[in-house]
């Protein structure tokens, strides 16, 4: 067996040309007889006003903060998790202190009300 | 190696046999023939997901009284193709104003992501197409093109309601990413590997991981609903708020993509329930007797499960965006994580023992409970309190 990640290469590359194969078909079917008004940003009818990139609430940004510092904690876990039960019980508890700062970063966040949708 | 016992294998065998006998050296027939089965699996995946636009219609439609489709052929099962030559010929229409290389890339790669999934599938003991050894962490890495594809397509749609509806999805897919990951950990630490082969391999037949670990089942089936954006998490796609969300701009066969992309999404994330919790291909010794009949049965199950999850989406109604990251992040994520802890902890300690998988089971139950008590508290809580509050207002008034 050669390098699997070829095999995903491969597969990302096949699983990109099939939807653009569809879109290319579209392409050669559909009609396209663009106007201004067929074109403009579709606004439950009314126009739009003022820009269309606008301002958003920082909440989400907060919310992206918290989420990292766990997505990247867990990329840690993974091995631990693998090899768990080839360790020695100590490895378990180190784990389980591992989980708990975690857990303390989250109590904090939460103290500090950045887990409330204001 | 007989047809009957691995047939792809030997299909495969066989069709680098030829290329190698027209003069090409072995790495080059190798990588041909992985072409060739790739193209296999995903016109498969393609076919099915025909197919699954066909259930989804007919399945709603039982659930709100209704009959579906049933005009084009028998039981209306060929309205899918009547939908594909409709979206084929609807006018493509891009907006003004809209980042026209982001905007057309996003269906394609929404679909790519959920294709990349299929790479990993096992349908059978020898039937599957590449068993890495971090299988679950390019689960995680994969799904998370598709949360990508979803703000590419928000932002360069330049249009209000496709923004905020891809905030709104990006809030929702990376919360509820960790206790799905979590839940994750749950089965690789019972399973002790990462790869999808051996953690069906790891079930036994009439004891699979859900026996072990119920609790890590019902985290995962939430979170992988959040992460598909169905409802109750379909706050990306609210009608009555931002009309169609992330895709309101789109027409045509862009849409399509992106319809497609979902509904091949959830299908696809039946068969992990069905992998992670349900054993998979394994169905009391009854996928040893061809390689067929396991993915017969793998199918089976995923179909199930995305039955299930469409049970969900066409009862509950749609949360607001607080409660829903309330509920995952003062919830959810900490059960999630004690979870882990205690299985950790639990495994370890039987490990080799007989009173594993009951000790396991009792833990997860008295988890359970321990939760189940802790909610009722907090709400008998939270309900005198709105009644003093109520009270009081009385009071004054």
């Amino acid at each position: 067996m050669q390098n699997p990640w070829i095999y995903v290469g491969l597969f990302m590359i096949v699983g990109m040309l099939i939807p653009i194969a569809a879109l290319v078909v579209a392409r050669l079917l559909a009609p396209r007889k663009p106007n201004a008004i067929k074109q403009s940003t579709y606004e439950c009818g009314i126009e739009t006003v003022g820009d269309n990139w606008v301002q958003f609430k920082a909440q989400y940004y907060i919310f992206g903060l918290v989420f990292l510092v766990f997505d990247v904690e867990t990329v840690f876990l993974f091995p631990w998790a693998v090899s768990l039960n080839k360790l020695p019980l100590f490895a378990v508890f180190e784990g389980i202190i591992f989980i708990l700062i975690l857990l303390a970063g989250l109590a904090y966040a939460w103290k500090k009300g950045m887990l409330e949708w204001v | 190696m007989t047809f009957w016992t691995d047939p792809f294998n030997f299909l495969f065998a066989w069709l680098s046999g030829v290329f190698q006998g027209w003069g090409m050296n072995e790495v080059l027939a190798t990588v041909l023939v992985w072409f060739v089965g790739i193209l296999l699996l995903v016109t498969f995946a393609m076919v099915l997901d025909i197919f699954l636009v066909w259930v989804e219609r007919k399945v709603v439609a039982r659930f709100q009284d209704r009959l579906g489709p049933n005009r084009i052929g028998p039981f209306g099962i060929f309205q899918p193709f009547a939908d594909i030559v409709k979206l084929l010929i609807k006018e493509d229409i891009t907006p003004i104003g809209a980042d026209v290389i982001l905007f057309n890339l996003a269906p394609i790669f929404s679909m790519m992501s959920v294709l990349l999934l299929w790479a990993i599938l096992p349908f059978a003991p020898k039937m599957y197409g590449v068993d890495l050894n971090v299988a679950m962490l390019y689960l995680v890495a994969a799904g998370s093109i598709g949360t990508l594809s979803v703000i590419m397509a928000g932002w360069s749609s330049n249009n209000k309601y496709a923004l905020m509806g891809s905030f709104r999805t990006v809030a929702q897919m990376i919360s509820y990413e960790v206790p799905m990951v979590a839940a994750i950990l749950v089965v690789t630490l019972m399973a002790g590997t990462m790869g999808t082969v051996g953690i069906v391999e790891a079930q036994q037949p009439f004891v699979p991981f859900w026996v072990y670990s119920p609790l890590a089942l019902l985290i995962f089936l939430i979170s992988a609903i959040a992460e598909l954006g169905r409802s109750p998490f379909d706050l990306n796609e609210a009608e009555s708020e931002i009309v169609a969300g992330f895709h309101i701009e789109y027409t045509g066969m862009k849409f399509g993509l992106f319809y497609a992309g979902e509904l091949l999404h959830s299908f696809t994330f039946g068969g992990f329930i069905a992998l992670l919790f349900f054993g998979g291909y394994r169905f009391f010794g009854l996928e040893n007797l061809s390689p067929i009949v396991g993915a017969i049965i793998f199918l089976a199950k995923a179909m199930f499960f995305y039955w299930v999850i469409m049970w969900v989406k066409y009862t509950v109604p749609r949360i607001r965006i607080d409660h829903m990251l309330a509920f995952n992040w003062k919830f959810l994520t900490p059960l999630a994580f004690i979870l882990l802890m205690v299985t950790a902890l639990v495994n370890r300690l039987l490990l080799g023992s007989a009173w594993l998988v009951p000790g396991l089971f009792v833990s997860n139950l008295i988890l359970i409970w321990l939760t189940i008590e802790y909610l009722k508290s907090q709400a008998r809580k939270t309900r005198a309190q709105e009644e003093a509050s109520v009270q009081s207002v009385a009071a004054e008034a």
